[in-house]
Order: C-alpha cells, then structure tokens, then sequence
C-alpha cells in the first residue's frame, strides 16, 4: 500500500537529480575504479618508508625552513657570485644560440611552407632534442667535452632548439595564408615573402616563447652544475653536501627571485607585443 | 612605417623611420656585445684541448657503448616500476595540495585578495621555479634517499604548475552558471561543487594528465641525486664507467618518455 503511494508520489514530484557521472558506461567505470584501487594498493605497498629515518630528519627539516628565515649570502658569496654569473651567462649565450637555430628548423618543420624532404629532417631533430631531458644530454655532453660551462651551453642550446622550433613550426602552421599570399602575389622573393608575409605574423608568439624558454633555460641552468656542467648547481649541491642550509636558502631565495623578475618582465614583454 | 620621395621622384615604402632604425641597430649592438661578452666567459674557463678531442672521445664512447648490454634488462624492471610510481603518486599527492592552492589564488573563489591570494602565488612561484632535482637534494638530506623522496619531490615541484594553470582556468569559468546556483540558495561549498567544480573539470583533467607525462620524464632522472627510480641505476653504470649499460638505460628511458607522452595525447584527446 505504502508502495504504491511512494511511486505515486515519486511519479508527481519527479526524481530527486543525480549529478550524471563522468562516465556512462557502468561496467567501464567500474573496471577503472577498480584498477586504480589495485595499483594504488600496489604502488604504495612496494614505496618503502623509513619513518624513523623520516621521523629523524624533521629536525633538519625545520632547521632549512629555520634557514629560509636567516640565509646567508655572506659566508660563500664569491662562490654563490661566481656561480650565479656562470649560470646567466650561459642562459644568455645559450638562449641566443638556441633561438638563432631554431627559427630556420621552425621554418623547416611548418608543412605549409617547407618540403617533405626538409620538414622530415627538421621534425627528426625536433624529435631527438624532446626526448632527451636536459640533464641527460648534459651528462653525455660533459663525458664528451669535458666539465665546465660550455657543456651546459651546449646543452640549453640543443634543448632551447626542440622547444621553440617545434611551437614556432605550429605557429606557422596555423597563420592566415592571406597576407602571406598576398605579398607572393607582388613578386617577391622567397626572402622577402618570409620576412614580410611570415614573420609579422609569428612574430609576437616568437617573442613571447623566447622570453618563456630564456626563462625555463636560467631554471634549468641551475641544475646542470649536479653533473659537471656548469653554473650554480654546483655550489648548491656542495652546500647540501655539507649541510649548509643557510648557504642554500640563499641561493634558492636568489633563484626564485631572478625567476620573479623574468617572469614579471616576459609578461610586460609579452603584453606590449601582442 | 613611412614613405619617402625619391630623387626621380618615385615614393619609396620603408617600414621604419630612421629614428625607429637607429633605436633597432643600437638595440641590436647592445644584444650583440652582451652575446660576445658572455661567449669569452665560457670559452675562458672551457679547456679547448679537450674540445678538439671531443670528435675523437665520442667515437670511442660509442664504440664502448654499443651494442645496448640487453642482458641488464632484467635487473631494470623494479626500478622502472618505482619510477612508475614516482612519477603516479607524485603527481596524485600535488594534486590534492594543488587544488585548494588554485582556488585560493583565484581572483573569483580567493577568501582574501589582500592576504592570501599573496600568499598562494607565493607557493605558486617558489614551487615551481626550483627543478625537481633540487628538491630531490633537499628532501634527500631531510628524509634520507629513497623512492619515497622521490615522490615528495615530484609532488612539491607539480604544485606550483598544476596549481598555476588551473586557477587560470577557474579564473576563465562562465559566471552565470555560478550566479544561477547561487540563485538557488545554494551554499559556497555548493557552488563550488555544481557551479564551479563540473566547468573546470575538463581542464584539470588535462592538466594531470599532462603533469604526469612531464613528471616520467622528470622521475627518470631524479635518481641521479639518489632518490629512487632508474636513475640510480644510470647513475651507478656512470659511475662504473659501464657503457653498454648505460645505452640501455637511455633506450629505457627513451621508450618511457615516448610512451608517457602518447599516453597523455591519447587521454587529453579523449577528454577535450
């Protein structure tokens, strides 16, 4: 009786709503439901955690937050200075290079503009330069050309290539053929319809990626000193070594800032071009 | 732009004034000489015998280093998981601490525009201007190396990114949906979660996604420092100057690299 009554009413008012889930298939949810159930259960089984290593290291823990509050820039400032001045100068000779390259791979990687042949070389290269991180071309660069910053140079320059030729080549791809083929229909060469018909439009987003990467190259440049190859990595790895953590705050405070600095000048940049 | 009279009396186009020239030449000039400056530094320091042997040194590496020692490959499975691992879990933990860091940095969920909008961008930049190696270094001589270091330092490093794109993305939501949930007397975790929450889903997904796939990459070598995965193994073959070791490791992680990445386009396919 009370059945009945319940459907009735249910029949009058409508059903409550349910949020509709993500995925409509019922046994497919079920199956990644319960796949990602085993492998967390997997995953976290096989993470070993030494809690009492853990539990010991809060105390050096707090004492590097302690650090962030009172580093030292004095103790080892000819180190962080030299090593700082290391890394910027292979940012910038690094993110020249790089760029400079890069325009005519990006140029050779656009379908649009360039023939098969090139497009196929130039996509290869774009490639390889992706798939390997930087600091692995870094430990191959150093064992080749031995320690120091010009293995680092190499490095940022080859990864700098792989980035921007590759969002360049889609911006190319991606233009308005119109202007471009309007000043094709002057009579120009093919210097001057790339220059003229290409490049204006590209220009802005070539502009902006630049400052990114020269951004992301100081970031990575802090690193390559772990594996010999220049830059401030170096000096910070020898100040974890020895548990310095005043000394490291300060050249990770350092880091941020510079980081700051070029991200608030890329968005100016980037705001006056576009 | 500007055009000029001629001495036969045709106009010619310039693109620029000479005004505009003089101002773009001594902007290039500057360029240059900073390049050239920066050039001479590192060409002091670099010991250029060893670059002129460098040819010489690579055919010997490569004569070392092929063929690939395939046997190895049966001790690299367990790395290869942990570094699965690293990169999965790391990415899930950044997430849950990326989320309220998103919402509150946010112009339109922040509690506090004054306070802690500040305070979340801080987190934001610091997190994510120091490399995943660094803070592999740091947590290394807190908690002691380990894949479990490992992961802490994926997480910290994927807040700032995941945290930074996705309050660009709630930042972007259509505020009349939100304002018709309101209309309903819904409450502000209601509206978060019916009004805000299914807008910014697509992206959040594509956003892990993606971070999983940069973190693969980043995970493979975090070993190098000692924090797990099969970095260590690459760092332990370099160490032992065992070539054909390393060319299967690098194969290794080439292989993952590209799987991770077809992996992410796939998944980010399905959902955008």
């Amino acid at each position: 009786m009370t059945g009945t009554s319940v459907s009735e009413l249910d029949m009058l008012i409508g059903n409550r709503w349910k949020k509709p889930p993500l995925i409509k298939r019922q046994w497919l949810r079920w199956v990644l439901v319960l796949g990602a159930l085993a492998y967390m259960v997997a995953a976290i089984g096989s993470v070993e955690v030494n809690w009492a290593r853990v539990y010991q290291g809060l105390d050096r823990g707090a004492a590097f937050v302690a650090a962030f509050a009172s580093p030292d820039f004095v103790t080892r400032a000819t180190d962080i200075r030299e090593g700082m001045i290391e890394s910027i100068l292979m940012t910038i000779a690094a993110s020249v290079v790089g760029i400079t390259i890069s325009i005519p791979i990006g140029l050779g990687a656009a379908r649009n503009i360039a023939p098969l042949p090139v497009y196929l070389v130039c996509r290869g290269i774009i490639a390889v330069s992706r798939a390997l991180q930087e600091i692995i071309v870094a430990i191959i660069l150093v064992a080749i050309f031995g320690f120091g910053p010009l293995a680092g140079f190499l490095t940022l320059s080859f990864a700098t290539i792989g980035f921007l030729s590759k969002l360049l080549a889609e911006e190319i791809e991606s233009m308005d053929k119109v202007p471009a083929e309007a000043v094709k229909a002057t009579g120009s060469r093919w210097g001057q319809w790339i220059n003229y018909g290409v490049q204006p439009q590209v220009m802005p987003r070539l502009i902006g990626l630049s400052i990114y990467r020269i951004d992301i190259n100081f970031r990575e440049s802090a690193i390559l000193g772990l594996v010999g190859a220049g830059g401030i990595g170096a000096t910070l790895n020898t100040a974890f070594d020895r548990y310095e953590y005043d000394t490291a705050a300060a050249i990770l405070l350092i880091i941020i800032g510079i980081v700051m600095v070029l991200e608030y000048l890329s968005g100016v940049i980037r705001a006056r071009v576009q | 732009m500007v055009t000029h009279t001629l001495a036969d009396g045709t106009r010619k186009w310039d693109r620029r004034t000479t005004g505009q020239r003089l101002v773009h030449w001594f902007g290039w000039l500057i360029g240059v000489a900073v390049f050239v400056y920066a050039w001479n530094e590192i060409s002091k320091v670099t010991t250029w015998f060893f670059v002129w042997d460098a040819p010489r040194i690579a055919s010997d590496i490569f004569g070392r280093a092929t063929p690939p020692r395939w046997s190895y490959m049966d001790q690299l499975w367990e790395p290869i998981w942990d570094t699965l691992n690293i990169a999965t879990l790391g990415t899930i933990a950044a997430l849950f601490m990326a989320v309220p860091v998103a919402f509150l940095a946010a112009r339109n969920t922040t509690p506090s525009k004054l306070f802690i909008r500040p305070i979340a961008l801080l987190i934001i930049v610091s997190t994510r201007s120091i490399n995943s190696l660094i803070w592999a270094l740091l947590l290394i001589a807190i908690i002691g190396p380990g894949v479990f270091a490992g992961i802490v330092a994926i997480s910290i490093r994927s807040i700032g990114f995941c945290a930074k794109l996705l309050y660009e993305a709630i930042e972007e939501i259509n505020e009349d949906q939100v304002e018709a949930i309101t209309a309903t007397g819904a409450s502000r975790w209601q509206v978060m979660a019916f009004g805000i929450v299914p807008q910014i889903m697509p992206a959040f997904a594509g956003i892990a996604v993606f971070r999983w796939d940069i973190n693969i990459r980043e995970s493979t070598v975090l070993g190098l420092v000692g924090a797990g995965g099969i970095g260590l193994q690459l760092s332990a073959s370099l160490n032992t100057l065992a070539w054909p070791q390393v060319t299967l490791i690098l194969l290794v992680i080439l292989v993952a690299v590209v799987i991770g990445e077809w992996v992410s386009a796939k998944v980010r396919g399905m959902i955008i």
